[in-house]
């Protein structure tokens, strides 16, 4: 087990040194001189230019730009800086905590819901509920995000006036409209993930077994069905919470939170490529993470699952 | 006279299917006593699990069943889902087909038994605990207060029986319904079971109804025996009768369809060695006029190649670069229009064995000669061309049969890769092909999900001789089918032996099979041969204790016989310690 984990968190050193690279690289495609963008209408000595140009590397070849990033990082711990000079890590640690609450509270609202509204599914197969779930989750996943948003703003913000429509000055309930925007088309797909694993874990010769020993059918599906059919959905749970920090850049600007999202947007067109690496760095960084909790919780949910 | 524990009274069930109602079970009774092992036999499709889960409560929500089901006078059929679920567990209780299935695997060995306790009030906590690891120690798991907490996954596929028996036994049943308890076990786990279930049976005088296909089983276990067909019952009385006078048609073709498993002293055994010694002799001269006419004087070297020789080869599957070695120093011979039976329990590698030959597993040790070539050793395009001599036929006919493919491309697709012939030859040849396996050339346009099982597997059988192969590798070829499916397909394919004269790798896990078609027979154990010789040598004077093991183990259908093999086997095993 130990050795396992040592292994797979070998495995993200080459992950992230290519994923940074490839960020790099893209962020340095982008045409147009970032210093030039910087100083916008103003008119900027060339003096100045030259001086700022030298001081980020932006003179350099491109995998001499990336190798003094790197080489900083791994001597110093030092992320590079904005155009500004505010220190990469400072922004981050400015940003991440909005971008944090909106993924944790998106997390439990389509975890809840998802899994509630597919259990409840495969229950009442056929029925109305059922049926509402189907269709339902047919249109969260066929509408727009940005649509989503600002449905629930009007409804939810303006003319019932439940929760804030923008900003974060009101705690976690700032959060609610935003995460139900992120929420919505996981879980539509996650509660049509759970009730057909359900369905077919109901149908198994263990849930039989249970029920010949005349158990309680509600027991049953809570103690022998449900574990069996959890896997693949903490598999999907796993790979969106990863996803969901693309999906902040969408929702962060809707509802403006001043969040990760926001601010990877600002810089990928300020140019600023060390502020964007930076934080796709953290994102990557962020996914591999998860995706090894999710693999260490399938050993948890399956004994027959076995690391070496 | 004792009342009956569990009487069925004109059962009849149909199922609510999107073209119609259908009639599974057309009015069904019979009682099974305490202490009593009432044997429900016949084919799939004739209603015998049906009828038997309506005892439960357990089928599907599309059926409807009408009739009585008595458990101790009262009707289950007329009971609410509570009355029902009090029931069940703890006065009936169920001991499935699959082992490996029927357990949870992601719930402890423990947790699962002790559940089923406390569902009826037995035993909680502790209590139950200690409960669960003695009935575990009462089925036979050893070291059962340690390896209670293990996992499903973990025990072998006989060890799960019992465990599902136990968690059977746990609440004192009257009646236990074992549907098919034995048939995916191999043959000893099989003879262990049985005898397990019947010290049960005497201890707790509880009523058996015991659902099965395998006449030997019957014989071994019923007191009384119910044959059904088509949801019918067509012929029930005491077990002696039934396998030994049976009335009704339908009986007498089962039993006569069951493989014989034949004790030395047969009298169908002495004309078929004649006819061994005269194809032995035919070959032998055959072979010797062969070398005449090679200018080749007899008794020196290079005698026609053997259609499949093995030499000392060694088998592994590799696992993250680490191999494991799953079968050894294996050698043998099979001679052009030979069949030997490749036979052993599961675990054995005799499947593994089929694969190497067909290519599917590289060989790590050792030659395998295919008609005198070591075909692993071959540049691959003359190990193609040496892979047209070998046809083959899988287990299972619903999944070796591309669901996508019109019969005629399936019986073609060898002619294709080999790129022989053009459309119409081909065509002509799966006509040809048809026909040598009796069915109508009408099917080369149907789809496998529009044949029976038993048609299926003539196609496979048809497919494999396409190419007219000189070897053909049949691995467990009937196991998936019926009785009287199994004997018509064995009969044509000894036909078909006899007619284009192909050699044939034999695997399977059926003595009695084996014996009715193999001319010799190679046992295997855990990877090692254990003997081999020709099929009377090794199925009537055994050399070696495993293979005495595995041949007591197999049932006859013959009460008496079974009794007495019973006996015999008990003292074999006490002998061996």
């Amino acid at each position: 087990m130990t050795r396992y984990i040592i292994r797979r968190l070998l495995q993200f050193i080459p992950v992230i040194l290519i994923s940074t690279l490839i960020v790099y690289a893209l962020v340095f495609a982008i045409p147009g001189d970032p210093i030039r963008a910087l100083a916008g209408d103003r008119p900027m000595s060339d003096a100045v230019r030259e001086t700022l140009r030298e001081q980020y590397n932006l003179d350099d070849p491109f995998l001499i730009q990336y190798f003094k990033y790197i080489w900083g990082i791994v001597t110093a711990l030092d992320f590079g800086s904005t155009f500004n000079g505010r220190p990469v890590t400072d922004i981050i640690q400015q940003r991440l905590p909005v971008t944090a609450t909106l993924a944790l509270v998106t997390l439990v609202i389509q975890t809840l819901m998802g899994i509630i509204a597919g259990i409840l599914a495969a229950l009442y197969r056929d029925r109305f509920f059922d049926r509402f779930v189907q269709v339902s989750t047919v249109a969260m996943v066929a509408l727009p995000t940005l649509v989503i948003g600002f449905l629930l703003q009007l409804i939810f913000g303006l003319n019932l006036g439940w929760f804030p429509i923008a900003g974060v000055n009101n705690g976690v309930s700032s959060y609610i409209l935003p995460a139900l925007t992120m929420a919505a088309v996981s879980t539509g797909i996650l509660a049509r993930l759970v009730r057909s694993e359900l369905l077919d874990s109901l149908k198994s010769d263990y849930v039989r077994t249970a029920t010949a020993k005349g158990m309680k059918r509600s027991r049953v599906i809570t103690r022998h069905g449900l574990r069996n059919s959890l896997i693949p959905a903490v598999t999907f749970i796993g790979a969106d919470l990863a996803s969901m920090l693309g999906g902040s850049i969408i929702v962060e600007t809707i509802f403006n939170l001043p969040g990760l999202g926001q601010q990877v947007f600002a810089s990928i067109q300020g140019q600023e490529g060390t502020v964007v690496v930076g934080i796709v760095t953290l994102f990557v960084l962020f996914f591999v993470v998860i995706n090894l909790i999710v693999d260490l919780l399938y050993g948890l949910l399956d004994p027959r699952i076995r690391y070496e | 006279m004792p009342a009956p524990v569990l009487s069925y009274k004109d059962i009849r069930v149909s199922f609510a299917t999107e073209f119609g109602d259908v009639d599974a079970v057309k009015g069904v009774s019979f009682e099974v006593m305490p202490g009593e092992v009432v044997a429900v036999v016949g084919e799939s499709g004739s209603g015998k699990s049906v009828t038997s889960s309506t005892a439960m409560g357990l089928l599907p929500e599309s059926a409807s069943v009408q009739g009585e089901v008595l458990l101790e006078g009262r009707n289950v059929l007329k009971m609410s889902t509570a009355e029902l679920r009090r029931l069940r567990g703890s006065d009936i209780s169920m001991v499935f087909q699959e082992p490996m299935t029927a357990l949870n695997p992601v719930l402890r060995v423990s947790d699962q038994l002790v559940e089923a306790l406390q569902v009826h009030e037995v035993a909680f906590g502790g209590k139950a605990l200690e409960k669960s690891i003695e009935l575990l120690e009462r089925v036979g798991i050893p070291e059962a207060r340690t390896k209670i907490r293990q996992y499903p996954h973990q025990f072998s596929g006989g060890q799960r029986q019992r465990i599902v028996i136990a968690m059977a036994i746990a609440c004192g049943p009257k009646v236990i319904i074992a549907d098919e308890p034995t048939t995916a076990l191999d043959v000893t786990v099989q003879a262990e079971i049985l005898d397990l279930l019947r010290e049960l049976k005497q201890e707790l005088n509880t009523g058996i109804l015991l659902i099965t296909h395998n006449m030997g089983v019957v014989a071994d276990m019923a007191d009384r025996v119910v044959v059904m067909l088509n949801g019918e019952v067509v012929e029930t009385g005491p077990v002696a009768k039934i396998l030994g006078h049976p009335e009704h048609p339908y009986t007498r073709r089962l039993l006569a369809a069951m493989p014989l498993l034949r004790e030395a002293g047969d009298p169908s055994l002495e004309r078929e060695q004649e006819q061994e010694r005269v194809r032995v002799t035919e070959r032998a001269a055959r072979e010797t006029s062969h070398r005449a006419a090679a200018g080749m004087s007899s008794g020196a070297a290079s005698p026609a190649p053997a259609a499949l020789e093995a030499k000392d080869v060694a088998l592994e599957y590799k696992f993250r670069r680490k191999a494991t070695r799953v079968v050894h120093d294996l050698n043998f011979t099979v001679q052009p229009g030979e069949i030997m039976g490749l036979v052993g329990e599961s675990g054995s590698g005799k499947s593994t064995v089929a694969k190497a030959v067909l290519g599917l597993l590289d060989v790590a040790e050792g030659e395998l000669r295919v008609r005198g070539e070591n075909m692993p050793a071959l540049p691959s395009k003359q190990k193609k061309a040496l892979k047209r001599e070998i046809g083959v036929v899988f287990q299972d006919p619903a999944a070796s049969l591309d669901p996508r493919f019109p019969i005629g491309d399936i019986i073609t697709e060898p002619m294709v890769v080999h790129k022989e012939g053009d459309k119409d030859s081909r065509m002509a040849r799966a006509r040809e092909l048809l026909d040598a396996v009796r069915l109508p050339s009408s099917v080369l346009n149907r789809y496998p999900h529009e044949l029976s099982g038993g048609q299926r597997q003539r196609i496979s059988i048809a497919r494999a001789l396409t190419l007219n192969p000189t070897l053909l590798i049949a691995d467990e070829p009937t196991s998936a089918l019926d009785v009287s499916v199994q004997a018509a397909v064995l009969e044509l394919f000894s036909e078909l032996q006899q007619h284009y004269g192909f050699a044939c790798l034999f695997v399977s896990h059926d003595l009695a099979v084996v014996d009715s078609l193999a001319h010799k027979v190679l046992v295997m154990q855990n990877g090692r041969t254990v003997e081999q010789g020709t099929t009377d040598q090794v199925l009537r004077h055994a050399k070696e204790s495993y293979t005495q093991q595995l041949l007591a183990a197999a049932p006859v259908p013959n009460p008496e016989t079974q009794a007495r093999r019973r006996t015999e086997r008990q003292r074999l095993l006490a002998a061996l310690g």
